[in-house]
């Protein structure tokens, strides 16, 4: 079965380097990965680690100093624009911080819409626009009529990573990437958030890519896990081995750091 | 029996809003903390757990205002006194108040003995610089921060520094409640594990006599707390030692929040999170019946009809349901 899992985003060696002499921040060092289609794979390490930069490297929105990356076996081109937009089609992300992620200045509506156009639905009638728009925004527990005309930045921070969700719903990428997309919200949404992006992979079959400092929230929806330590990936494999297995003492305290319910919680550590 | 430091009977506190419209977010609240416990208060964003703990010091200002009910603390009852009073006599020394997002709001051109000086000299005029900073120098000792950090800028401390040095702070009149409304949630796992350590540590030294602490994260509270509250809509909805609120709720929505735990431990993978679905209701309108009625997997026609009021068990646990515990844990164990 295993060879039959076929590769989705894969790298070696990928880096990037922030400036130059003795400001040199190497945020990314030497990585290699190989993520499957259909896999949620999370990237989990503390603040700084170099989490954020690697995705940016993944989206294309940053080059890398060093280092090829390979998407469906092909080696990735994005070098005009017209090869970005279409990359894009394939890929999109959830941020960290909710409200950066919109153009205040467009309405829900057209933030939806622009999906729908996104994915070659500019010519379909408004009707149908409507319907597309009212089936992603009952998806994700909104309500299209209550949104139309608002602004995003009238939303709570819980609705409006809903409204990101909608978005995915209707842009159908191959891969998601989501940056920490609940570290804003409380345990309950969070709970609904995981929930709808499960049930998105279980039906669309996408590749999901977690990006968190949680790692019992990495154990808990990941396949695959990758540790990351100032910029290196210090030990990766199957959800089980690397969390009930760990290797890296680095792992172990990230582990550690998680508050424990059944077992004694080691507050000595810190 | 043990000196109860805070009870709070029937609180209730308003929003008014620029509209007129009321809010009601604190809807007759009692709780009782003594001397040495620390009480967590859970809830999804939006349940009144930060209106509350605005409400508990009994210091208010628009749009937050004060309806009815009682707050003692320390014996001291404060209902209904004066707001320049509060602030003189009562905030910071009998009560203190981490607010939600504090360690943002620290003014960031004054160095951190500087907000220390602020703190200290409004209560005792008369005391000297060498004798403030060799007082602040012993308490951040005490607990486990470097005294170089009051030397410094709000802006050159990482998040989780400037967390536990407003913690510190709000120590420094060794108040006899300590209010923090979510101090670790904006936090990475370490920096929070070293604010989860800083909270324990407040109490095992006697720097405060008794704790409420804030978070939708239960496992958190369970880590920290003896009881927990769980707070719906404005109301208290539960209140249990804190083993019995994390694994044994009685009421459909802490029961709902205890299936949207996640914890790294074996076995845990393949439990399902149970999200509760829909939204709580607009505290501007709240229901007539329950008012986690919308979402109850459980309602009943006559849930919806009249308020639902407190039930208390032996041994003080309540909840607020029309069931009754045995027929609640039969539904449950039914799916
Ligand atoms: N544009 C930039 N210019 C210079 N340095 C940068 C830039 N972006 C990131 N860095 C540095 O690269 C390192 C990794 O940052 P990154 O944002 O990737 O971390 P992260 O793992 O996402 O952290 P967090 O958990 O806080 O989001 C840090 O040292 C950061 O200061
Ligand atoms: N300044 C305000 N004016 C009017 N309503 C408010 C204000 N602050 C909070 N509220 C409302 O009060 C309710 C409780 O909010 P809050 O106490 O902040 O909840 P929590 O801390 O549990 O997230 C919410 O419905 C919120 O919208
Ligand atoms: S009173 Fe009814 S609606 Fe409310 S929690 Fe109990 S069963 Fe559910
Ligand atoms: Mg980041
Ligand atoms: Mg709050």
């Amino acid at each position: 079965m295993a060879d039959e899992k076929k590769l989705c985003l894969s790298g070696s060696g990928i880096t990037k380097v922030f400036g130059i002499g003795r400001q040199k921040t190497v945020a990314v060092d030497h990585v290699d990965f190989n993520f499957y289609e259909g896999e949620i794979i999370s990237i989990v390490g503390e603040s700084g680690s170099g989490k954020t930069t690697l995705a940016k490297m993944l989206l294309g929105l940053i080059s890398s100093t060093e280092g090829d990356i390979y998407f469906l076996g092909q080696k990735r081109d994005i070098s005009s624009q017209k090869k970005k937009q279409e990359y894009w089609k394939n890929i999109q992300a959830i941020f960290q911080d909710p409200f950066s992620s919109y153009n205040i200045f467009n309405k829900i509506d057209s933030v939806l819409l622009d999906c729908i156009h996104m994915r070659g639905g500019r010519k379909l009638p408004y009707a149908k626009k409507v319907e597309l728009m009212s089936e992603a925004c009952s998806f994700v527990n909104l309500k299209f009529e209550e949104l139309t005309n608002k602004y995003p930045f009238e939303l709570s921070g819980g609705q409006m990573q809903r409204l990101m969700i909608a978005r995915i719903f209707l842009l159908k990428p191959k891969i998601l990437l989501a940056d920490e997309p609940t570290s804003m919200i409380d345990a309950c949404s969070r709970a609904t958030i995981l929930d709808m992006l499960m049930q998105l992979r279980d039906e669309t079959g996408m590749t999901l890519i977690f990006i968190t400092h949680d790692i019992g929230l990495a154990y808990f929806v990941s396949d695959s896990v990758y540790i990351m330590e100032h910029g290196k990936f210090v030990e990766s494999g199957t959800a089980d081995e690397v969390i009930l297995h760990p290797k890296e003492v680095y792992t172990q305290r990230l582990i550690n750091d998680v508050p424990k319910i059944y077992e004694e919680w080691d507050l000595s550590t810190v | 029996m043990a000196n109860v430091m805070l009870e709070v009977k029937e609180l209730t506190t308003k929003y008014i809003t620029r509209f007129g419209e009321d809010v009601y977010a604190v809807d007759h609240v009692s709780l009782k903390v003594e001397e040495g416990k620390a009480l967590g208060i859970a809830g999804e964003s939006g349940c009144g757990k930060s209106t509350l703990a605005l409400s508990l010091m009994g210091y208010y200002f628009a749009p937050l205002h004060y309806t009815s009910g009682e707050i003692i603390i320390d014996g001291r009852n404060i209902s209904g006194m004066n707001p320049d009073e509060v602030r003189k006599s009562i905030l910071g020394k009998e009560i203190a108040y981490i607010p939600q997002a504090a360690m943002n709001a620290l003014n960031p051109t004054r160095k951190i003995i500087h907000f220390i000086e602020d703190v200290i000299q409004e209560h005792e005029l008369y005391i000297t610089k060498k004798d403030i900073y060799d007082r602040a120098r012993k308490l951040f000792e005490t607990l486990g921060l470097p005294a170089e950090v009051l030397q410094k800028y709000p802006v050159e401390l990482s998040g989780g520094m400037k967390q536990r040095t407003v913690i510190a702070i709000s120590v420094l009149l060794l108040p006899k409640v300590l209010i923090a409304d979510e101090p670790s949630s904006a936090l990475d796992v370490t920096s929070q594990k070293m604010v989860i350590k800083m909270l324990r540590q407040l109490m095992e030294t006697g720097l405060i006599s008794s704790l409420i602490f804030i978070t939708h994260e239960l496992p958190l509270l369970y880590n920290v707390t003896d009881d927990i509250m769980v707070m719906y809509a404005g109301q208290i909805v539960e209140k249990a030692n804190s083993k019995e609120a994390v694994f044994d709720p009685i009421h459909p929505y802490a029961k709902g929040l205890m299936g949207s735990i996640i914890v790294p431990e074996k076995g845990l993978r393949d439990v399902k999170l149970t999200a509760i679905p829909g939204v709580p209701p607009n505290l501007k309108r709240p229901p007539a019946g329950c008012r986690f009625a919308e979402r109850c997997k459980y309602v009943q026609p006559e849930c919806k009809v009249h308020s639902v009021d407190l039930r208390e068990l032996e041994g003080g646990r309540t909840y607020r349901c029309i069931f009754s515990e045995e027929q609640l844990r039969k539904a449950y164990q039914n799916g």
